[in-house]
C-alpha cells in the first residue's frame, strides 16, 4: 500500500531522515516509534505531500508523493502533531467546514465516525478551544476521517493526553480497521506498540528496524534482568562497573541489566551482596518489552 | 469555497472585541482627525500689530476678537516682537495692519494686511490664515457696503517655518487610505499567518482545495469589511465634516474597491513571506503603514520631497489612490482625467496577484 525507497530528508545541516526504506501493507495499523526528533513527523509530512524528500521515492498505492500530490491529497486523512483545528469554531462547525472543503457532508460518512461521535455528541456546540485534550484529539480524528480516506496519517495523536483518553483513542483506531483503512501512527510512547500490527523504530533519522511487536521481542537474543526494590536507581553507579557488554539502564521503578551471557547473573548477585547499600533487592529474569528492543537496536546501530 | 468564506466570517464574528476594533477604529480615527482640526481653531491666541490708531484698525481688531476662532492676546504698535512670540509659542497667528489702512480704504485703494502663521503646524496655520482673510475682507466690505467683486483689502499670507500651502481636505483621503491599508493588508496577512501558526494551514494544504480557493476564501470577508468601512468614512466626511463631493459616486466606489483589492493582495503577499502573526503584523506596520503615511502625500507634500523620495513615492499605491480620491471628491473629475492613476493601481494588482499565486506554497517548504 505504501512503499518507501531510500527516503532522506535534509534540513540545512540536519539530516532528519537517513535513507529510509520499508513497506506498509493495506489495512494494517503501522506504528512509527521513536523519541522526539527522530524523524517521525518529517516522514509523515512527506507521505502527506507536505514536504518533498531530499532523496528517494515514496509511493502511496500507485501514486508518487511528489508527482501525484493532488491525487494523494484526496485519499489521505492527515492529523498534524499540533492541535490544528479552529479553536474559535464549535465542534460541529469544525466538522462541517472540513466536510465541505473535502467535498462531502457529515452525514455521508457518518458510519465511520459513529464510534467517535458518541464521545463528542455532548459537546456539539462547544468551541474547540474549550474541549479537553482527549476530546480535541477525537475531534481532530473525526475531521481527518470525514472524507473517508483510505489512509490515515496520525502524527503523535496520543501525546499530552491522559492515559484513559489514550486507551480510548487507540481503541477507536482498532475499530477503524474493519473499514479497511490503513493507519500510520507516530508515537514516542513505546508501550503503544502493542496497539500496532507492525512497528518501525526510529532514532535520529535512522530506521532501527521494522517488525511486528512480537517479532521484535523474539529477535531479542540477550538475557534481561530486572532489579526491583527501594529506589534501585541508587545502584546505578555500582552496576555501571560491570563489563561493557552489559547494558545497565533505569526503566520506570526498576533497573534493567541486559547481558549476552546468561551466566553473568552470578556476577550481578555477588555485586549486590557486596554493595554498600544494604537493601533487599529482587532480581528476576524478564521478557523484553519494546523499549528494551529499542535500546538493543540502538546499541547495535550506534555502538556504545 | 463558500464554506471557507462562511468560516472566515465566523472567525470574525466569534471575536467581538476585534470586530469592534475593526469597525470602530475607522470611526474613531476619522472623528479624532476631524475634530482635532476643528477644535484647534477655538479661541486661538493671536497678536495684532497696528501702526495707526484709526477707526478702521479698531474695527478689524474688534471683529477678529469677536470671531469664535480668535482671541486677541497682544496688540502691538511695532512688528518687532512677532518673531519672539512665535518662538515661545505664545501666539499662533499675527496680523499686521497697513499703517495707512483707513486712508487707503476710504480712498478706494486696496489696503495691505499681512497675516503670519506658524506653519510648524501647517494644518492649523492654514486654517487660521484663511479664516483671518475671510473675516477681514468681510469686515470692510460690509463697512463700505460694496459688492463682492471690488478688492477692499489685499491680504498677503506668509507661513513661518514652512512656506508651503496645503489643502485641509487632505486628511479625509489620507484617513481612508490608511484605514483601508491597515484593515485589508494587515488583517489578511495576520489571518493567513495565524493559520500557519496554528497548523490549520497544513490541513488546508492537504485538502483538495486549490491555492486560489484558499486565497479567495481569505480575501472576500475582509473585502466586505473594508467596503463597509470605506462607506462609513465617506458618509462621515460628507455629513459631519462637510467635505465637498463633486464627482461620481459609482466611480469613487469602484476605485475604492480596486484599492481594497490591491491592499488585500499586498496583505496576502506579506503572509506568504511571514511565518508568524507577529512577523506579519510588523511587516505590515513598517513595510506598509509607514511608507503609506509618509510617502503618500497625506502628510508631506510629494512636490517638496527630494527627487529620490519622489520616485520612491511612485511605488506607493496610496499615493495614486489619494490623487484619485482628491480628484473625484474635490475636483470632481472623472475617469478621463484619472485613467493614469487607475491604470497604475490595476497594474499593481496584477503584479501582486501573480506574486501571491506564485509564492503561495502548495507544500510546507
Amino acid at each position: 500500500m505504501i512503499s518507501l525507497q531510500g527516503i532522506s530528508k535534509i534540513f540545512g545541516a540536519i539530516t532528519a531522515l537517513d535513507n529510509i526504506s520499508f513497506e506498509i501493507n493495506k489495512g494494517e495499523i503501522f506504528g512509527l516509534i521513536g523519541p522526539d526528533g527522530s524523524g517521525k513527523s518529517t516522514l509523515l509530512r512527506i507521505l502527506a505531500t507536505l514536504l518533498r524528500p531530499s532523496a528517494g521515492h515514496a509511493k502511496i498505492g500507485k501514486y508518487d508523493v511528489e508527482v501525484d500530490y493532488k491525487a494523494i491529497r484526496k485519499i489521505i486523512g492527515y492529523m498534524p502533531g499540533q492541535f490544528s483545528l479552529y479553536p474559535d469554531l464549535s465542534v460541529e462547525e469544525n466538522l462541517n467546514f472540513f466536510a465541505h472543503i473535502f467535498g462531502t457532508r457529515l452525514e455521508e460518512n457518518y458510519f465511520l465516525l459513529r464510534d467517535i461521535f458518541t464521545y463528542l455528541e455532548p459537546f456539539r456546540k462547544r468551541r474547540a478551544s474549550h474541549l479537553s485534550g482527549g476530546m480535541k484529539q477525537k475531534l481532530a480524528l473525526s475531521c481527518a476521517l470525514i472524507h473517508r480516506p483510505t489512509i490515515l496519517l496520525l502524527d503523535e495523536p496520543t501525546t499530552g493526553i491522559d492515559p484513559v483518553s489514550r486507551a480510548e483513542f487507540l481503541m477507536l483506531l482498532k475499530n477503524l480497521k474493519k473499514h479497511e483503512i490503513t493507519i500510520l501512527i507516530s508515537t514516542p510512547y513505546m508501550d503503544e506498540a502493542s496497539a500496532c500490527d507492525r512497528i518501525a523504530l526510529f532514532k535520529n533519522g535512522k530506521l532501527l528496524g521494522v517488525d511486528t511487536p512480537g517479532g521484535f521481542r523474539e529477535a531479542y537474543k540477550r538475557t534481561l534482568y530486572s532489579i526491583r526494590g527501594i529506589r534501585p536507581a541508587r545502584l546505578l553507579p555500582e552496576l555501571r562497573t560491570l563489563p561493557s557488554h552489559c547494558w545497565v539502564y533505569a526503566s520506570g521503578n526498576e533497573v534493567k541489566v541486559s547481558t549476552p551471557n546468561p551466566n553473568e547473573i552470578y556476577i550481578l548477585r555477588e555485586m549486590l551482596d557486596r554493595s554498600t547499600i544494604k537493601q533487599n533487592y529482587q532480581i528476576h529474569v524478564i521478557e523484553p518489552d519494546i523499549e528494551d528492543c529499542f535500546i538493543a537496536r540502538m546499541k547495535d546501530t550506534y555502538g556504545e | 469555497m463558500i464554506a471557507f468564506i462562511i468560516k472566515e466570517f465566523r472567525h470574525l464574528l466569534r471575536d467581538p472585541r476585534s470586530l469592534l476594533i475593526l469597525i470602530g477604529m475607522p470611526l474613531a480615527q476619522i472623528l479624532i482627525f476631524g475634530y482635532a482640526i476643528k477644535t484647534d481653531l477655538n479661541e486661538s491666541d493671536i497678536a495684532i500689530v497696528r501702526m495707526n490708531n484709526d477707526k478702521l484698525s479698531d474695527l478689524a481688531i474688534q471683529h477678529l476678537d469677536a470671531s469664535k476662532g480668535f482671541h486677541v492676546k497682544y496688540i502691538w504698535d511695532h512688528p518687532s516682537q512677532i518673531a519672539e512670540a512665535f518662538r515661545k509659542g505664545e501666539i499662533r497667528l499675527a496680523v499686521v495692519l497697513d499703517n495707512n489702512l483707513e486712508s487707503k480704504i476710504l480712498q478706494g485703494y486696496p489696503a495691505d494686511i499681512q497675516v503670519i502663521g506658524d506653519a510648524s503646524d501647517p494644518n492649523t496655520a492654514n486654517l487660521l490664515v484663511q479664516h483671518t482673510q475671510g473675516t477681514l475682507r468681510n469686515v470692510y466690505r460690509e463697512y463700505l457696503q460694496k459688492n463682492a467683486s471690488t478688492p477692499v483689502v489685499q491680504v498677503s499670507a506668509r507661513m513661518l517655518f514652512n512656506e508651503e500651502n496645503r489643502s485641509v481636505f487632505m486628511f479625509i483621503p489620507g484617513t481612508i487610505v490608511i484605514i483601508l491599508m491597515l484593515l485589508s493588508a494587515m488583517m489578511t496577512s495576520i489571518s493567513l499567518a495565524r493559520e500557519k501558526e496554528t497548523g490549520t494551514l497544513e490541513l488546508l494544504l492537504v485538502s483538495p482545495l486549490r491555492p486560489h480557493q484558499i486565497i479567495l476564501g481569505k480575501v472576500v470577508p475582509y473585502m466586505g469589511l473594508s467596503l463597509i468601512n470605506a462607506c462609513t468614512i465617506l458618509l462621515l466626511s460628507k455629513f459631519l465634516f462637510e467635505m465637498p463631493f463633486r464627482g461620481s459616486l459609482p466611480l469613487l466606489m469602484s476605485e475604492t474597491l480596486l484599492f481594497i483589492i490591491l491592499a488585500l493582495c499586498i496583505g496576502l503577499y506579506i503572509s506568504t513571506i511571514a511565518r508568524t502573526q507577529q512577523v506579519a503584523m510588523l511587516l505590515s506596520m513598517f513595510a506598509l503603514m509607514l511608507p503609506t503615511i509618509l510617502l503618500s502625500g497625506f502628510i508631506f507634500p510629494i512636490e517638496n520631497m527630494p527627487l529620490g523620495l519622489q520616485y520612491l513615492s511612485a511605488l506607493i499605491p496610496a499615493r495614486w489612490f489619494v490623487e484619485i480620491i482628491r480628484g473625484i471628491m474635490i475636483r470632481g473629475v472623472g475617469i478621463e482625467i484619472l485613467w493614469k492613476e487607475t491604470l497604475i493601481l490595476a497594474g499593481m494588482v496584477c503584479i501582486f496577484m501573480l506574486l501571491c499565486v506564485k509564492n503561495f506554497k502548495i507544500r510546507l517548504e
